[in-house]
């Protein structure tokens, strides 16, 4: 069966790539565009280690097909930092040691800045639930969930 | 990996011709978040893949409570989530969808995907038949409706005939003084799939007493109850104590579920009482507010 040409925009640029129609966009972005940011993990939708927002909307990439992307528009682990200075979130990570192996940290960040774009001041039940789909089988959560929510105070008061 | 076919057409009448014309097995992709895991593990392998992403009418919420809403089959359940008039109307409805997996996941699913996907155990799918909702598909020879109830035959099986697929979901025109509301039990607080789901709907007059009611279950039997003897407990009462121990009876009856891993069948059928009488408590406190 013959590869679909998909041109779409991946954090901010536009790019073009060969895609066969089972590849996931997972797939499309360690395989095809060299964006290991993203991990995976389950391969099923229930670990969230492969998180993207896809037109500005929080999904794992390991749902959604490569030939799914024409013309859409994907923001992954890779956008989050400005060069070398770092997200307040990628920050705050590493100031709170909310990670150990690492390995759900992309998926935990891309989902967590979604969650305070959305709402810049949740409480620590509202940020629970909507980290729910993010496993992470070393740190126990409460690091994680502290740091975005100091985050979430840091960045409301620099406004 | 094999590979399929994969079209994503513009308009309801071209992917009707490509699912008609289907050589071998054809799926429709809406979210996509029961089909890629059926693709990625081989329970699903199709010849031909249709997005239906792709089609602006199904990409849209319209109506009003009072005309009835039209939900587009390509609806997520965080757009639906995020619709506060919809959600104002029918709480139990857009509580369920967004019962419904991860925030991530919500970014994706559909109603409709939930209710094809067949499963006994989905959360919307027993709101949808507790709503009385209405589907309209698209085939070869136009476009027809059908109650929601008609769909699932069984486990991962449909009603829809070969070249068909759902285009909307329409709830209908809210009554006065009507509320509705679902209640699963899963053994953690979220990302499960639910040991029982009840649903139920129902419309008060004036005095309180009930006008009409639908209820519906979930994961207790081959495919979505809808529980004819537990509406008729609450219709003609003020949902009092008595109407809601013959309802919780008559729900514990309709089960005919499975022992599995999540749970047994003497649970299940205990539960699906208890569930089914605390959605009513609620759905009648919505509808007198």
């Amino acid at each position: 069966m013959s590869k679909f040409h998909i041109s779409a925009t991946v954090n901010g640029e536009a790019v073009e790539y060969l895609c066969d129609p089972k590849q996931t966009l997972l797939d499309v972005l360690r395989d095809e565009l060299n964006l290991t940011g993203s991990k995976e993990g389950c391969s099923s939708g229930d670990c969230g280690a492969c998180s993207v927002t896809l037109d500005g909307r929080l999904v794992c990439s390991c749902l959604v097909l490569g030939v799914e992307m024409q013309g859409r528009s994907v923001e992954t682990i890779e956008s989050m930092a400005s060069g070398e200075k770092l997200h307040p979130l990628q920050q705050k990570f590493l100031e709170a040691a909310a990670l150990q192996c690492g390995f759900c940290t992309p998926g935990f960040l891309v989902a967590a800045k979604s969650l305070l774009e959305k709402n810049p001041n949740p409480t620590e039940s509202e940020t629970r639930y909507w980290l729910a789909g993010n496993l992470c089988r070393c740190t126990g959560y409460d690091k994680i969930i502290r740091a975005v929510l100091e985050t979430a105070a840091d960045m409301r008061g620099s406004k | 990996m094999s590979g399929f076919q994969y079209e994503a057409p513009a308009t309801v009448e071209a992917a009707v011709g490509f699912l008609a014309g289907a050589k071998g097995n054809a799926r429709v992709l809406a979210g996509g978040t029961d089909l890629l895991v059926q693709l990625r593990t081989g329970a699903a392998n199709p010849d031909l893949v249709v997005d239906i992403k792709r089609i602006g009418e199904l990409r849209q919420i319209s109506g009003n409570a009072a005309s009835g809403f039209v939900i587009g089959a390509a609806v997520t359940g965080a757009e639906i989530g995020e619709h506060k008039e919809l959600a104002k109307a029918w709480p139990g409805f857009v509580e369920a969808m967004e019962l419904i997996g991860s925030t991530q996941i919500q970014g994706r699913a559909t109603p409709g995907g939930n209710l094809c996907n067949a499963s006994p155990a989905g959360d919307c799918t027993p709101a949808m038949f507790a709503a009385g909702v209405v589907c309209v598909i698209a085939g070869p020879n136009g476009r027809r409706e059908a109650p929601v109830e008609q769909i699932p035959t069984g486990p991962g099986k449909t009603s829809l005939a070969k070249g068909e697929f759902i285009v909307a979901i329409k709830l209908p025109a809210r009554a006065k003084n009507s509320g509705d509301a679902y209640l699963r039990m899963i053994p953690r607080t979220e990302m499960d799939i639910a040991i029982v789901g009840a649903g139920v709907n129902l419309t008060l007059d004036a005095s309180g007493a009930c006008t009409a009611a639908r209820v519906s279950l979930g994961a207790v039997a081959p495919t979505v109850l809808l529980v004819d003897a537990a509406a008729k407990a609450l219709i003609g009462s003020k949902v009092d104590d008595a109407a809601l121990a013959r309802l919780a009876a008559a729900a514990s009856a309709a089960c005919k579920p499975i022992d599995d891993k999540r749970g047994t069948i003497e649970y299940r059928t205990k539960v699906a009482g208890v569930l089914a009488r605390r959605a009513a408590v609620i759905a009648r406190d919505r509808a007198r507010s």
